[in-house]
């Protein structure tokens, strides 16, 4: 498969660089399996605390970060940076601008980035910003692989042979540069000496923190949001071979979404130093952020009339379907935490936790694992996936872990609340802080088996995956409908 | 591109007429009901803003209609729940032990207040139950360190044991190896005598030589009896209640290196009828003398 002429029909067939693409989706697939992993292992040293083994690089401490930089930029990011180099060049009629070798350093140049912040935290180094732990060599790093990759996508934009912008890249677009904006922006600080590790932020107190959570918030906008809405953009209206519902829609909610979110992270800070007007404005910003939001699940699910039927047939369509679902469901469920007096009961609780995996693993994971199953069989020129029983069984499998888990952590995180804030008739708190968490030990532990079924279910992909690249090669590649269709026709 | 409209032909609606990659849009309106409740989200919020502090300006923000302020909320809530037990506490402050619990009343308040200030200060040490753990006391059972009647546990909480309080509870067991006070040997024998004490002989040990090691370093505190020494918070050697351990391996460990552990002096941090109450939920779990 790899020999000359192989190699010739490649460059032949491909007059767009896949070659970085497929890069991307084999990181993003192992970065997905890492993340899950580590997940299941610190929700397994919440419900059972021996499993640090008293030994400091596995300290849940040291690995929480682990598993969020792997979950959000190894993972999400590798098929973000991945699918949006493929949506652009499609979308654009252009292939990357800058050439192969500079899109091959931003695909390296992340990884580094990637590892180089893994191996910091486990050595305990940690910059104790939520999502923003690397210290500042490495926040350099990645701000020069970012602003990379914004001029190789803004640069293919700007040579597109198509006279419009198609919508999927307006929120890539969105996505990268706002990143841009909030990494440097939040990472602004002052090292120690050049040649320590060490830094402190620019800024102090409730300052401080609002920056923290204008980043963090906007992370879950602009990277887990934003980025995400233009993978589902592109997936969903191909693989259902369907046109987007409503241009207008697309337009509407696109602006009024990238206006009004950038506002919203001070509901991060209800009820602490920060002002109360500030507060005010965060949550405000919060309750009107629902329909902008709620226009993308729109948009993606009605593009499906005509064609829901697919859904029976494409267990890939179904994950990105699905997503939009969840994508709904936590667009809704942040606008009510962010109300204040919900907020006064939800926050510091698990219910947070759950609320954050309804969106990573529901949304985010999910659309991924649409995209993928769709790109792998064209990237690499396949009839169609492996097995598609195998994808639906990945499907059923993931879907019954987030159900447990989003669920024990809604439980977990009310009850929590709930107890914090009883008090006896007297006049005192009824419950201890080791109350509380000995009354939820038994949701850890389903929490632990929801993310233990999620991690068998990436398992199934990846074996499906390679088992669909090791599979024979059908040059060239078929006008797609989709993965499982193609399979399904092809009587796998 | 010249826009050519199209009409699809599952919904029949016509599309924009552009097209990218095989993708098209149709060119639907907005949901309405989407656009009411985006409008209705943006009226609430702005109403919102006009009951609550919003805008900054210049040196200070508006404070909104109604005058609110998180702080104020959250104190408010506080003072009703202080209210609520404000004269109990302040008799618990001023009353004798023995006048509080003639009080049903009284002891109902100070027990619960005990309860709660007791489940977060002393429960990551002393367990939920105060059924302690290896290093850190049992408090429902008889068997005390520096005594269990009333007075003794309020002097043990309000000062601690081995804090910075000038009037801690203060002993050292000596480290016994470090100081070159006991011989390796001199340890295991003194060890195996100890585990007579308690009723766990070490098989074929002879306790004997173990006996004199004991009468000579260890009886002076913990009693020639074992039967332990309130005053200098002495373990009873003699009861089947071990803070490090009733195993060979632990008693031959402490006797050579010995642990002494430290409670901190809750009155730097609970006001006295805090404390008092704190030392009748202590007294009620069971060993209370």
């Amino acid at each position: 498969m790899n020999d000359a002429a192989g190699a010739a029909l490649q460059t032949a067939v491909e007059p767009y660089n896949e070659a970085v693409v497929r890069k991307f989706t084999i990181a993003a697939v192992f970065w997905a399996v890492v993340a899950f992993a580590v997940g299941v292992y610190i929700a397994s040293e919440l419900a059972w605390p021996a499993l640090n083994f008293g030994l400091p690089w596995l300290n849940f401490g040291r690995l929480r970060p682990v598993h969020t930089s792997a979950a959000i930029f190894a993972f999400g990011g590798s098929a973000l940076l991945g699918t949006s180099m493929y949506v652009v060049q499609r979308t654009c009629k252009a292939r990357l601008f800058g050439g192969d070798a500079l899109a091959d350093f931003i695909f390296w140049g992340y990884q580094f980035f990637i590892v180089m912040a893994a191996l910091s935290y486990v050595m305990g180094f940690s910059k104790s910003r939520e999502y923003a732990e690397p210290e500042w060599h490495i926040d350099l790093w990645l701000a020069l692989v970012w602003v990379l990759y914004a001029v190789v996508f803004v640069g293919t934009l700007l040579k597109r042979r198509e006279p419009h912008i198609y919508v999927a890249n307006w929120f890539y677009l969105a996505f990268i540069l706002t990143i841009a904006v909030l990494h440097i922006g939040n990472n602004l600080g002052v090292p120690v000496s050049a040649y320590g590790a060490k830094s402190y932020s620019l800024f102090s107190g409730a300052q401080d923190a609002l920056i923290q959570w204008w980043y963090g918030h906007n992370a879950v906008g602009f990277f887990l949001t934003a980025g995400f809405l233009g993978m589902m953009y592109y997936f969903i209206p191909k693989a259902a071979n369907r046109p987007i519902y409503s241009y207008r829609l697309s337009v509407v909610h696109f602006w009024s979404l990238i206006f009004l979110y950038i506002w919203a992270g001070p509901h991060h800070l209800h009820w602490t130093a920060l002002p109360d007007w500030a507060q005010t404005l965060g949550m405000v910003f919060s309750i009107m952020l629902w329909m902008p939001s709620w226009g993308g699940m729109i948009n993606g699910l009605m593009t499906l009339s005509g064609a829901w039927d697919k859904l029976r047939t494409d267990p890939g369509l179904r994950f990105s379907v699905t997503a939009v679902g969840f994508y709904g469901m936590s667009t809704f469920e942040g606008p009510v935490m962010s109300i204040r007096t919900v907020n006064a009961l939800s926050h510091y609780t698990d219910w947070t936790i759950g609320h954050v995996h309804s969106g990573a693993l529901g949304w985010v994971a999910f659309i991924s694992f649409g995209a993928i199953y769709y790109l792998v069989p064209v990237l690499w020129r396949r009839n169609g996936l492996y097995s598609v029983r195998l994808c639906a069984w990945h499907y059923w499998i993931s879907t019954l872990g987030i159900v447990l888990y989003i669920v024990s952590m809604w439980v977990a995180g009310i009850m929590e609340g709930l107890m914090w804030r009883a008090y006896d008739a007297n006049g005192f708190l009824q419950y201890s802080f080791v109350e509380s968490v000995v009354a939820v030990h038994p949701f850890f532990v389903i929490r632990m088996l929801g993310g233990l079924l999620f991690l068998t279910g990436a398992l199934l992909m990846a074996y499906n995956l390679i088992m669909t690249v090791r599979s024979p090669r059908t040059a060239p590649a078929p006008e797609r409908l989709s993965a499982g269709m193609v399979a399904v026709a092809a009587g796998g | 591109m010249p826009t050519k409209l199209e009409k699809d032909a599952v919904t029949g609606k016509e599309t924009t007429g552009h097209e990218w990659d095989g993708v098209r849009e149709l060119n639907n309106p907005l949901p309405k009901w989407w656009l009411y409740v985006f409008a209705a989200t943006v009226v609430w919020a702005l109403g919102f803003m006009v009951f609550y502090p919003s805008v900054p300006y210049g040196p200070g923000y508006f404070h909104g209609l109604l005058g609110y302020s998180t702080r104020h909320d959250a104190m408010a809530g506080w003072r009703r729940m202080e209210a609520t037990h404000a004269a109990a506490m302040q008799q618990i402050a001023t009353l004798p032990f023995d006048d509080i619990r003639k009080d049903p009343q009284l002891m109902a308040v100070a027990l619960t207040a005990g309860r709660a200030t007791f489940a977060n200060n002393c429960q990551p040490c002393h367990g939920p139950n105060g059924e302690g753990r290896r290093g850190y006391p049992a408090l429902g059972d008889d068997v005390w360190l520096w005594g269990g009647k009333l007075t003794d546990i309020l002097q043990t909480v309000t000062h601690g044991i081995r804090s910075t309080d000038p009037d801690t509870r203060n002993s050292q067991m000596p480290d016994f190896a470090g100081t070159g006070t006991l011989k390796p040997v001199e340890i295991q024998q003194v060890a195996n005598y100890v585990m007579t004490l308690y009723g766990a002989p070490v098989a074929g040990a002879d306790p004997a030589s173990g006996r004199a090691i004991f009468m000579q370093n260890c009886a002076v505190c913990h009693g020639e009896e074992g039967q332990g020494n309130h005053e200098v918070g002495a373990p009873p050697l003699a009861s089947h209640t071990h803070l490090y351990g009733a195993d060979r391996a632990a008693v031959v460990a402490q006797i050579t290196h010995a642990h002494n552990g430290m409670m901190p002096n809750w009155g730097a941090r609970l006001d006295p009828a805090t404390l008092k109450s704190v030392a009748l939920y202590v007294h009620s779990l069971g060993g209370g003398e």
